[in-house]
């Protein structure tokens, strides 16, 4: 939450959008390969280019999940729960209920994916709580340290306010969606459920007329749940960072702000852990809606 | 804030975590739950059975009680018919008994007397010859009067 020395160091403006940048790997304007040293050469490094940063944070955060939870799983017993079981058999219970309640199909794979989606989700998220500067002041100790400009270490830690990671996670979503749609109905079927509704006539030709019209309609709908899903995330979490990023510029001005940003800085801390909670719990359950309106075969409009 | 091959490398991390949860996670911690809900569905069961069965010993247990009871009262009676049995039986011989010496001893005194009575008698007999003998100064004729005397003895 300290940001004193930083904010001397920049104007706000500078601040904010160092903290907005990603630390960028990519093929630099002069041909060679490696970090980016501002957003515009970032920008410019096109698709293939990786955000170390968030990428990395969120391959560590998944492995903490996996880690966690596969200690958990390789020492389970029926016994009496202890310490860590408590909580991880905490969070697969409610992942359960959910799905059972949700999904009245039978695939072994929805529960897990569900579990994943909610405990990776979480810890990204609740990467958000970590002091806003602690973590990028850390890099850039160890960037300078290794030779780099101290205003070129850029270092975004939550990596769901990255929207390359939100929408990357919406991305299988919808290719499961694709997948389980056509599995389920058939190709005819999944054709048909895009064709057919919501307009749909006794008369042939008139059926035919609307056809192009319920496809624009159905694609529309198809296409959003995945650009809803990860938009809604980095949405949510983004505004909350900026918040974050805001306030720690109040701390920079002076003592009585400094204070106040403090205490404004756990104000909204506290509120942001319901954030960070809800927008997990409701990428879960949404992908376990979608899961179960890919298996739906009747017709129910 | 661009759209980047950062895209790709999470849909393939989200791919390979669903894959680990889905085989090294899930299975595991799920079946140790569903073990212990019919570990704890058997537990309360058996905690019922043994409530009942924990009834049906009380009730056995006071039936048994009831039974035995019944069973040393009667055991009770019966020895006590047999005590009175046994002692009406030794009284009977015990009386038997003291009927039986008083015969015996009946017999004896009337065999004592009948004997003294004969030694009397022959007794008798040769004091009456000698009274006689005497009285008549003469010798009797032991033969001729053998009868008389006889006679004279059995009279006594």
């Amino acid at each position: 939450m300290s940001s004193a020395e930083h904010a001397e160091a920049l104007t706000s403006s500078e601040y904010i959008k160092h903290h907005l940048t990603n630390l960028t790997y990519g093929k630099l304007p002069d041909g060679t390969w490696g970090f980016a040293h501002n957003g515009d050469e970032a920008a410019q490094m096109g698709f293939w280019a990786v955000n170390v940063d968030t990428m990395g944070w969120s391959l560590f955060l998944g492995a903490l999940f996996f880690f966690i939870f596969r200690s958990v799983a390789k020492k389970v017993t029926s016994d009496a729960p202890t310490g860590l079981q408590n909580y991880v058999e905490a969070a697969v219970e409610f992942v359960d209920s959910n799905v059972k309640g949700m999904f009245p199909y039978k695939n072994t794979m929805i529960a897990p994916l569900a579990l994943t989606i909610l405990v990776w989700v979480f810890f990204m998220n609740a990467m958000d709580l970590i002091a806003i500067d602690l973590l990028p002041e850390i890099a850039k100790l160890v960037g300078v340290s290794l030779g780099a400009d101290p205003h070129a270490v850029f270092f975004k830690v939550v990596p769901s306010t990255d929207p390359n990671i939100t929408l990357g996670m919406a991305a299988c979503i919808f290719l499961l969606i694709l997948f389980f749609s056509f599995r389920e109905k058939g190709v005819i079927g999944f054709a048909k459920e895009l064709c057919l509704h919501p307009f749909s006539s006794k008369n042939v030709i008139v059926q035919i007329a609307v056809i192009p019209v319920n496809f624009v309609l159905e694609a529309v709908n198809l296409i959003a749940k995945p650009v809803s899903l990860g938009l809604r995330l980095f949405g949510n979490l983004y505004a909350g960072e900026i918040i974050f990023i805001l306030i720690a510029i109040m701390i920079g001005a002076n003592l009585v702000l400094g204070f106040f940003g403090i205490s404004l800085q756990i104000v909204w801390a506290l509120f942001h852990i319901l954030i960070i909670a809800l927008q997990a719990f409701i990428f879960m359950v949404l992908t376990i809606v979608y899961m179960s309106m890919a298996y739906q075969t009747d017709e129910q409009h | 804030m661009n759209l980047n091959a950062t895209f790709i490398g999470q849909m393939v991390a989200f791919v390979i975590f669903i894959y680990l949860t889905h085989r090294f996670v899930w299975p595991p911690i799920v079946a140790a739950m569903a073990e212990r809900t019919k570990r704890i569905a058997d537990g309360l069961q058996a905690a019922d059975k043994a409530e009942k069965d924990l009834e049906l010993a009380k009730q056995k247990v006071v039936e048994q009680l009831t039974s035995a009871k019944k069973e040393a009262a009667t055991i009770i009676d019966q020895a006590n018919k047999r005590a009175i049995e046994i002692v009406e039986e030794a009284k009977e011989k015990a009386r038997l008994e003291g009927d039986r010496l008083k015969v015996s001893a009946q017999a004896e005194i009337d065999q004592a007397t009948s004997r003294a009575r004969e030694e009397l008698r022959s007794k008798v007999v040769t004091l009456a010859l000698a009274g006689a003998e005497k009285i008549l100064e003469s010798s009797i004729d032991q033969n001729a009067h053998n009868e008389l005397v006889n006679k004279l003895a059995a009279e006594l």
